[in-house]
């Protein structure tokens, strides 16, 4: 309060004499200091009293009192205390909606409350207060005098409750009170001891309120354009003739050309509406795409078509790899390379298949085409519910790949098709495998010229698909029994174990013989022809066969790997491997050179590419290099690109690397000078012939 | 022959604008019906209101206001350039009468 606070700064005498005098100028709400003669007045009368209190005091200043001159100190400050409320807004501006727009309050609410208090006194001729009279019995006109006593008693008891809630300050309006509530209660009371609501107790608790937070967000306005242009005679006149001359020329060509039109209309249209932007710039982008590829890898780009490494003129048996692209898709990271192969008439696409080869972590699958001009994305990408185990393209039709999968089901998915799935899948009725299929392989078209490919799975089947129209048809073409002699079945019928088959290979000269390498470790020699038995058996390896391979020239040479660390070379008509080699870890595929009958690589579970040249050296590798960044990569496939020098070599993390082949591994041996050195099927297969000559043992003399 | 000459160019002159007082639209990014819709709108202003522009483009704004939301501008006129920024596809810039151009666009 101003009038309090002020006296502080003036007279200490004024303080003790005005806060005296407080309650009264503050229920006048009166003028301020101005009328100091009053004041005097006031003085007199408490004069007395005043002279004594100021005997017994000392004056009291207090540390931070202002010190002010006596002129100072006489100065009159005017104050006006007016009935505004200092905390009422002075302009309220509140949005009208009949006129929309913002309109001033013209007058805003001056009132401020301090306090209030609900009571809960009922006036005695109201509702609740004659039901409450009903409930409690009591007669409506009650004896006063005995009630005011018995009310007199509860009362006190009654005003010590509502002693908090009664207002401080109104000592004055209490008698007032006092005898409003002894009649209120008087009117309720009866016979019946007062069950009144002030023995009630009440409970009230408040549960917790989430706080509030606010949000706010703007959205984007509409999109807003310029536009101009003028507007006169000239321009109307203008605009009007052009009107009428195409309006008439339009006239004479509908009676001219009629059809040509429509039709030509009809084109313009379909391409018009064929094109959103984005998907008329899908060619160009991807130019564009693979030239910044290009760019991008320029260096690896120039090494693939020039680089040739010159220390191999120094070095006679060795020779080296040299990394080129490394091909990957970000969610085949955690999917093994299961498959990889060439397509047979785009010198440049690549096909990976990818998948997992833990038994116990299955998940899906994915096939991507990769071609070598944009080696950062495929060029083709399908995503399948299990995992990819092995793929082939079809060497006629390249748009045709059949897929063979975990779960044993197997798939020919066409490229041109905008399909994510496979446009022939067989189903578990139409006789798929019960394994994972291990290898599948085209097969020249059949008698009806239908396409047929073969594939072998982990449940001793080799199995043969025909595609009929929309269906793939499925033929067993043999079944891998094991050795031992069949066991007995339930109805009399023999069982028959059947081995789990992991690879085969068809002859490329004559089409019916092929090879199947089993997870038993040996390799079968199979005729098409004969669906019960086998031509012959090789006792091969000690543990699964990963690969088997006939010889790109040589028809009697066949090349097989396995887990048990080795790669052995064999001649199909001898029991006994020509060549055996021990590479250290279990060897993930064996691929014989494209260009030569005594190259061929392999890789092992260690991230090693292991190259050999039988014609240079018969006993070591005459290359052996880690292609793999990360340790503890196990390299699972390798193939040689059949026109470019190069081979790519797919790992269990999901990358494919391309490796360029130094000159020493490709070598042709060189003739006599003056004679031309010969190519061809016929030189490789004399080589290799020389070079098993030296191997073999001279056949035994037959009578 | 003055007389001769200009009485054809007379005719000339009152052909074309009876010829060209069909309703053409120079400009306009608006949708079909909206298009449709707006240039009704603009003709029967101009026809009603033929005299007095200010009414006619009052009427075609207030209209345009009520059906497709404010804030719309018009302009109705014989000669006049302009250069102005509106809400992409709100815009319809046509001839009519031979004489008169009207642009509607909107812009809040």
């Amino acid at each position: 309060m101003p009038v309090a606070a002020k006296p502080a700064l003036k007279k200490p005498v004024d303080t003790m004499s005005s806060q005296g005098l407080a309650s009264k100028k503050a229920s006048k709400g009166g003028k301020g200091k101005t009328p100091r003669g009053k004041d005097m007045d006031d003085m007199s009368e408490m004069g007395e009293v005043g002279d004594e209190w100021m005997q017994q005091k000392t004056m009291v200043k207090p540390d931070d009192q202002l010190e002010l001159t006596e002129q100072e100190m006489k100065e009159e400050f005017t104050r006006i205390l007016t009935a505004n409320n200092p905390h009422a807004p002075q302009n309220i501006v509140r949005f009208s909606f009949k006129e929309k727009v913002f309109k001033q309050v013209a007058s805003v609410d001056q009132l401020a409350i301090h306090f209030t208090l609900d009571g809960n006194m009922l006036h005695k001729d109201s509702d609740e207060a004659r039901r409450q009279m009903a409930r409690g019995g009591l007669a409506e006109a009650p004896s006063e005098p005995a009630v005011a006593e018995g009310e007199e008693k509860a009362e006190p008891a009654a005003e010590g409750g509502e002693g908090e809630a009664k207002p401080e300050g109104e000592g004055g309006e209490a008698e007032k009170e006092e005898g409003a509530t002894q009649t209120a209660p008087a009117a309720k009371d009866g016979s019946k001891k007062l069950t009144n609501q002030f023995n009630f107790s009440e409970r009230a608790s408040q549960t917790f309120n989430n706080p509030y937070r606010e949000r706010g967000t703007q959205t984007e306005p509409p999109p807003r354009v310029n536009f101009s242009s003028t507007a006169n005679q000239w321009e109307i006149y203008d605009a009007y003739a052009e009107d009428i001359q195409r309006q008439e020329k339009s006239k004479e060509k509908k009676g001219f050309r009629g059809q040509q039109e429509s039709t030509s209309r009809k084109k313009i249209s379909a391409i018009e509406s064929q094109g959103d932007d984005i998907s008329r710039i899908e060619k160009p982008a991807k130019i564009l795409e693979r030239m910044v590829n290009q760019n991008t890898y320029d260096d690896i780009a120039q090494d693939f078509k020039y680089w040739e490494d010159v220390s191999d003129e120094y070095r006679e048996q060795e020779g080296t790899l040299l990394p080129l692209w490394k091909f990957s898709y970000e969610k085949s990271k955690r999917l093994a390379v299961t498959s990889i192969c060439w397509d047979p008439k785009y010198r440049d696409l690549l096909a990976v298949g990818h998948g997992s080869y833990d038994f116990l972590k299955q998940t899906r699958g994915l096939i991507c085409l990769y071609s070598l001009k944009n080696p950062s994305f495929p060029e083709f990408i399908y995503n399948t519910e299990t995992g990819v185990m092995c793929l082939d393209i079809h060497p006629a039709y390249p748009h045709l790949v059949a897929v063979g999968f975990y779960d044993g089901s197997v798939g020919v998915f066409s490229l041109t098709e905008k399909l994510q799935e496979p446009m022939y899948k067989c189903t578990a009725k139409g006789g798929k495998h019960t394994d994972p299929v291990w290898e599948v392989k085209w097969q020249k078209d059949d008698l009806d010229n239908n396409m047929n490919f073969f594939s072998i799975g982990g449940d001793g089947r080799v199995v043969s698909w025909t595609l009929v129209k929309n269906e793939l048809l499925c033929t067993d073409v043999i079944l891998l029994k094991l050795d031992e002699s069949p066991a007995d079945g339930a109805d009399g019928t023999q069982l028959f174990t059947l081995g789990c088959g992991t690879a085969f290979d068809f002859h490329k000269q004559t089409d019916y013989l092929f090879l199947v390498g089993t997870e038993e470790g040996k390799i079968h020699k199979c005729s098409k022809a004969y669906s019960s038995q086998f031509l012959d058996t090789f006792d091969a390896h000690h543990m699964a066969v990963h690969s088997v391979r006939w010889n790109t020239f040589h028809p009697k040479i066949f090349l097989s790997c396995s887990a048990d660390w080795t790669v052995k070379i064999w001649e199909h008509t001898s029991n006994m491997p020509l060549f055996t080699f021990d590479l250290g870890s279990s060897v993930g595929d064996v691929a014989w050179a494209p260009y030569s009958s005594t190259v061929f690589a392999a890789v092992t579970s260690d991230g090693k590419v292991h190259v050999f040249d039988l014609n240079v050296n018969k006993y070591e590798a005459l290359c052996e290099q880690v292609v793999v960044t990360k340790k503890k990569t196990k390299l699972t496939h390798i193939e040689f690109n059949p026109n470019y020098p190069m081979i790519i070599v797919g790992d269990d993390r999901g990358y494919v690397t391309s490796l360029k082949l130094s000159p020493n591994l490709r070598k042709i041996p060189k003739e006599k000078k003056g004679v031309e050195a010969a190519k061809g099927p016929e030189v490789e297969i004399a080589k290799m012939d020389k070079l098993l000559s030296l191997v073999r043992e001279p056949p035994p003399e037959k009578k | 022959m003055t007389e001769a000459a200009g009485e054809p160019k007379k005719e000339e002159a009152q052909d074309f604008r009876r010829l060209h007082s069909y309703p053409l639209i120079r400009h306009s990014d608006m949708n079909e019906e909206m298009r449709t819709e707006a240039m009704e709108l603009c003709v029967t202003a101009c026809e009603k209101f033929s005299t007095n522009n200010e009414t006619a483009a009052r009427m075609v704004k207030e209209s345009m206001d009520k059906k497709f939301g404010s804030s719309w501008h018009a302009v109705v006129g014989e000669g006049f350039g302009f250069e102005i920024t509106h809400e992409v596809k709100n815009l319809l810039y046509m001839f009519f009468g031979g004489e008169k151009a009207i642009i509607v666009w909107k812009c809040s």
